[in-house]
């Protein structure tokens, strides 16, 4: 069985005060792993636990020698003005993508600005995932996605399956039951 | 023709190198929302400047000393939002008044450093604008993918432990150095108008990055020397001109629509 790329053990996190936890999973290379809960139970906390950007209070997270991060936040870095194209945005993300979903053709010439929320959400979801980390953290990726959005969403969530290892939060059960080789439900 | 006298020919190159230089940092710094970092670095270049001079060191040299002990003290205060940058401002400005109402020395250069008198720079100018137009450009193909990057995905560095402090501090002595050789080459206001004025029209107008590069730099280089040939022609100072020009120029462009 191959090394896991991330264990946590007992975890207990969140920042003046403990706001999740215990909590013991473990993301294998390649999974796509979905972590359920209702809005507001911490899961974003727990995301921000793994980047290092939340205090932990009791147990830990066993990283791989090496291990490269890549972390969506909750809602893109949307600036009043971007005098950025699609592509642009993901060149410098390093993304590593040549044919666009059909739906997103048409995005990658336009300034990312005029895009809309769902838009401009779906593209930061493809270019994170299309870059070089070995572990992607997706916090709530389907927020202003339609259910058209969250179809293509789930589609290349599972063309990433054992390519890539995902860990995303979600307080959508269906959409992670979709996307997901293996769903944690937090609130058990 | 007295404008294409060779006399004139060290300024206007000093002048050409720092502005394509300013222009293109400019746009990053929009991009970080941090374009008052330049009007506090060249606050402080200007003070520096003129305690330099005072002790018979170069504006240029007093200048760059000033603004990157700027940038250092930022990067080791690690301050947010722009309360440092108006710390600066002010001290700078505090700092310059003082020395100029003190030594008749600062008075003089004090004038000239606000209005800008591009026409008596020197070898000593030209080659510390050749200096900096040599850092931006490969300061910049080091640092803009990671500038970019670090403004949209804010999370990344922090997740894999990254010393982020090494590009924050390498684009803040970049900034600095730009500010204070062109605070003491073109004056103060514009240096900051030139970090400003070609970015805000570039981020209107551009379809995608390179085009607001192109056009920043571009507009710049453009107003530079329209503001030479204006500033020469009316006997104006030419600080003044130059803010006048692009001012003028970029509101006009600047109430068309931007593109889809």
């Amino acid at each position: 069985m191959p090394q896991p790329l991330l264990v946590a053990n007992g975890l207990v996190t969140g920042y003046t005060d403990p706001v999740i936890g215990p909590l013991s999973f473990s993301i294998g290379p390649g999974e796509v792993v979905g972590l359920w809960g209702a809005n507001g139970c911490g899961k974003s906390t727990l995301l921000r636990a793994i980047a290092n950007k939340a205090r932990i209070f009791e147990g830990g997270i066993e990283q791989r020698p090496g291990l490269t991060l890549a972390w969506q936040i909750q809602q893109p870095v949307r600036l009043d003005e971007m005098p950025l194209s699609g592509h642009d945005y993901l060149r410098y993300a390093q993304a590593d993508r040549e044919a666009a979903p059909a739906r997103m053709n048409p995005w990658l010439d336009r300034r990312i600005d005029t895009l809309s929320g769902g838009q401009y959400q779906l593209l930061a979801v493809w270019a994170i995932l299309g870059g070089w980390a070995d572990l992607v953290l997706l916090d709530e990726p389907t927020n202003n996605l339609d259910p058209q959005g969250q179809q293509i969403l789930a589609e290349i969530l599972k063309t990433e399956q054992g390519t890539r290892a995902v860990l995303l939060v979600s307080h959508e059960h269906s959409f992670l039951e979709q996307a997901c080789d293996q769903v944690i439900d937090i609130a058990e | 023709m007295l404008t294409w006298d060779t006399l004139f020919a060290v300024p206007f190159l000093s002048g050409l190198l720092v502005v394509a230089a300013l222009s293109a940092v400019g746009v990053l710094l929009r991009l970080r929302n941090e374009w008052l970092a330049a009007l506090g670095f060249a606050h402080l270049a200007g003070a520096s400047a003129l305690i330099g001079l005072s002790i018979h060191v170069p504006a240029v040299l007093g200048a760059t000393f000033g603004a990157s002990i700027g940038a250092v003290f930022k990067a080791i205060g690690r301050f947010r939002g722009n309360s440092v940058y108006a710390l600066m401002i002010l001290a700078g400005w505090s700092t310059t008044l003082l020395v100029a109402a003190n030594t008749t020395l600062g008075s003089v250069f004090g004038h000239a450093m606000v209005e800008g008198q591009l026409y008596f720079a020197g070898l000593s100018h030209l080659l510390a604008a050749a200096m900096l137009a040599v850092a931006t450009v490969a300061g910049l193909h080091w640092l803009m993918p990671i500038v970019i990057r670090s403004r949209f995905f804010p999370g990344h560095d922090a997740a894999n432990r990254l010393p982020a402090w090494r590009w924050q501090l390498a684009f803040d002595l970049l900034t600095a150095l730009g500010m204070a050789v062109a605070t003491a080459t073109i004056g103060l206001m514009a240096a900051f108008a030139l970090v400003f004025i070609p970015p805000w029209l570039a981020f209107r107008k551009a379809r995608n990055w390179r085009q607001a590069l192109v056009i920043s730099i571009g507009f710049a280089m453009a107003g530079y020397i329209a503001a030479f040939l204006l500033a020469l022609w009316l006997d104006q100072p030419f600080g003044p001109v130059l803010v006048a020009f692009l001012l003028v120029v970029a509101s006009v462009t600047h109430i068309r629509p931007r593109p889809a």
